[in-house]
């Protein structure tokens, strides 16, 4: 049941009061007063500004928003990643307050850490001082990053030492009460040679559909590490979804990242791969469905910094209804980052003629020796396919379902988490609802 | 008594463009008609305005199948009763698995009332027949696990079509150049398999060019088509004629067919 929420002014007293129960390290005080003087000089974005063109924020209020505390015996959503399968871990939290956790035992002898980012801060600050919006997400990127590196809570740690290889993935789900906040971090550590899987989902708490999301996710991958991160989102179609998420990728590690777009009033993510030491491989996915009157907006980077890297990203968007995709694409290739193979490929499928799917691939290369290909293609879903369908026996709701799950299957091919191509195919046809 | 696929005064046009001039034709159950004719005479206008293309307008006549008029149903729903084409040119369905899309399709036509949603023909049982027909016809089992007709080559996408044929065994089948693009061997193998899945108790439409697809599927009845009407029918002795002496006499003993096939070919060579 929606509970009823105190909104949050974000003043100066608002941050002294937060502030005041805070117990963190010295560095952490210092960052978060830094960005909250940042947040506060800096206006909201607004259409002038080139990343915001398409997305239009003038109905968005920061004020309607706030934080209750969490009830624990609260009943969260199922996990659709985790849910069914062994997992070395698993972390729930609401409204970025964590709730229940379990994590393999062994691992932790190994000095692998997992769990509530705000609480771990304290004892493991050496660990996380390095890397906690330092090197990924800069704070002062923009109003966003700067209110979320003020006031995060909650959030999420992997840290995985040198050589340490985890077999099963290692899960969080979070969800969101009727207009509240989550303001929560993500931070993955993998030293050298290490290895995991996270697979992070978020929805909405049953019957909530309002709510605001200012996140953060950070991947820092040492040398010969490798990471595959699934990030599922679900929220309710009411949710302002604004996130800033980083990897960085050093010699020879390596990325498997896939974003599953399916909630949310509007979306607004940066997401961005850098490359930072040879023979740094990434591979980004998305699967975005949009439907009603959702506005979901990606922006991504591949940035390859360092020599001989390889970048390879495929978004896949199917829009219904009046809704509305922007992706907005960038290989960007330094003076130093000679034999670079990047590519980048959107393809969108306008399942209704009032949708629009805006596709803006962009290369900015400054070496001479790369190989940067780009694609883009939108279209609709092609009558001769349906008519084929149908002289085989398949309703014509049946072809398009058909015929819309063919289409994100080439992004399912590259996943091999069965339990991942299953709850994005399931999440799939639930959507598919008439074709006109 | 024998059902029947009955195409009776039938006036087809594509994009208000008139193509066919009232085609007749009754095929039985069991029995093997050929369809023949030079290109752009309207045979394969036939065979989709009779699955029911929705860009193929019925602007006159009716279409017949076991008693019931067929011609305002949705293809569908003629799917389900029984009736099949063979495509010259089939659509490739990226992403979809050719043994998934085989196992609704096979589910949707045996069990015609099945809603969308309601349990599908059971895995185990399925595999295990398409295996089967799959063996038979020569085909590597890898194929299940292709996208349906994706990056298939041209004698890849008539073998996936016999096989759907075999998997679907409908009542009445069109097949709409099944030879083209085979070599010698696979018309052969093909023109076998198609004897061997209509086993007598389909009727058959075929549309082809070639003599061996006849050859073990030897026409009880031979149309030939100009114009967009037909003109002629006979029995395999006018396939083998044809196939012999081509179109020629065709024409001169049709006068009018043949201007209209010229006043046809010439509006395409105009557009």
């Amino acid at each position: 049941m929606p509970e009823s929420t105190v909104p949050i002014e974000f003043t100066q007293e608002t941050f002294d009061a937060f502030m005041a129960t805070r117990d963190e390290p010295n560095w952490l005080t210092d960052m978060r007063q830094s960005a909250w003087k940042h947040f506060s000089s800096l206006p909201m974005p607004s259409r002038r500004d080139e990343e915001w063109m398409r997305t239009d924020i003038r109905l968005f209020h920061l004020d309607r928003f706030g934080q209750s505390e969490t009830d624990p015996s609260d009943t969260l959503p199922h996990s659709v990643l985790g849910g069914e399968i062994e997992v070395a871990g698993m972390m729930t939290s609401k409204n970025s307050q964590s709730l229940e956790m379990q994590f393999d035992p062994e691992l932790a002898a190994q000095g692998v850490l997992f769990g509530d980012l705000e609480s771990m801060v304290n004892e493991h600050s050496d660990q996380i001082h390095p890397h906690l919006m330092a090197r990924a997400v800069d704070p002062l990127y923009d109003k966003f990053s700067a209110l979320h590196a003020a006031f995060w809570r909650g959030g999420s740690l992997l840290y995985v030492p040198r050589g340490v290889v985890i077999e099963k993935p290692l899960c969080t789900l979070s969800a969101l009460g009727e207009n509240q906040i989550d303001l929560g971090h993500t931070l993955i550590v993998l030293e050298e040679g290490a290895e995991a899987t996270f697979l992070a989902e978020s929805h909405s708490m049953p019957g909530c559909e309002s709510g605001l999301h200012v996140g953060a996710v950070e991947m820092l991958l040492a040398p010969g590490s490798r990471l595959r991160y699934v990030n599922l989102q679900e929220w309710g179609t009411g949710v302002w979804h604004f996130s800033h998420q980083k990897a960085v990728i050093d010699r020879d590690a390596s990325i498997q990242w896939t974003i599953g777009a399916l909630g949310s009033k509007l979306a607004k993510v940066n997401q961005h791969v850098a490359m930072v030491g040879p023979g740094a491989d990434a591979q980004v996915n998305g699967v975005i469905f949009s439907e009603g009157k959702q506005h979901l907006s990606y922006h991504t980077l591949q940035h390859h910094e360092a020599p001989g890297c390889h970048s390879d990203l495929l978004y896949k968007c199917a829009l219904q209804d009046d809704s509305r995709t922007v992706w907005r694409g960038m290989i960007k290739v330094d003076p130093l980052g000679q034999k670079t193979d990047g590519y980048q490929r959107n393809d969108n499928l306008i399942l209704n003629p009032s949708a629009r799917a805006d596709s803006i691939p962009g290369l900015e290369i400054e070496a001479d020796d790369v190989r940067c290909t780009h694609g883009a293609t939108t279209g609709r879903v092609d009558d001769e396919m349906i008519y084929y369908c149908q002289s085989r026996g398949l309703t014509r709701e049946e072809a398009v379902r058909l015929i819309v799950s063919g289409f994100f299957q080439q992004v399912s091919d590259r996943i091999p988490l069965e339990s991942v191509r299953r709850a994005l195919g399931d999440a799939i046809s639930q959507r598919i609802r008439e074709y006109e | 008594m024998t059902e029947t696929l009955k195409i009776e005064n039938l006036h087809v046009s594509v994009e208000d463009k008139p193509i066919l001039h009232g085609v007749n034709m009754k095929i039985a159950r069991g029995e093997t008609h050929a369809l023949m004719g030079p290109n752009g005479s309207g045979k394969s206008t036939l065979g989709l305005a009779v699955m029911g293309h929705p860009g193929y307008q019925v602007t006159q006549g009716s279409i017949e199948l076991a008693g019931e008029m067929i011609g305002e149903l949705a293809p569908d729903e003629r799917a389900r009763r029984g009736l099949f084409m063979a495509f010259q040119r089939p659509m490739a369905i990226p992403g979809v698995k050719m043994a998934d899309f085989l196992r609704h399709a096979t589910t949707n036509v045996r069990q015609p009332d099945r809603k969308e949603g309601e349990e599908l023909i059971p895995m185990r049982q399925f595999r295990k027949e398409l295996r089967e027909k799959m063996e038979q016809l020569k085909i590597d089992t890898e194929f299940a696990r292709r996208y349906v007709n994706d990056g298939f080559s041209g004698g890849e996408m008539k073998r996936a079509e016999i096989l759907q044929l075999a998997m679907l065994q409908p009542r009445f089948a069109i097949l709409d150049e099944t030879d083209s693009g085979l070599d010698a061997d696979a018309v052969r193998l093909a023109s076998q398999s198609i004897a061997a899945i209509g086993g007598g108790e389909m009727g058959i439409l075929i549309i082809t060019h070639h003599e061996r697809l006849l050859e073990h599927n030897r026409p009880d009845v031979t149309h030939v088509m100009l114009g967009g009407r037909i003109v002629e029918t006979g029995g395999a002795e006018l396939a083998d004629e044809l196939h012999r002496d081509g179109f020629d006499r065709i024409r001169a003993d049709h006068p009018e067919a043949a201007e209209q096939e010229q006043a046809m070919m010439l509006k395409e060579a105009v557009n």
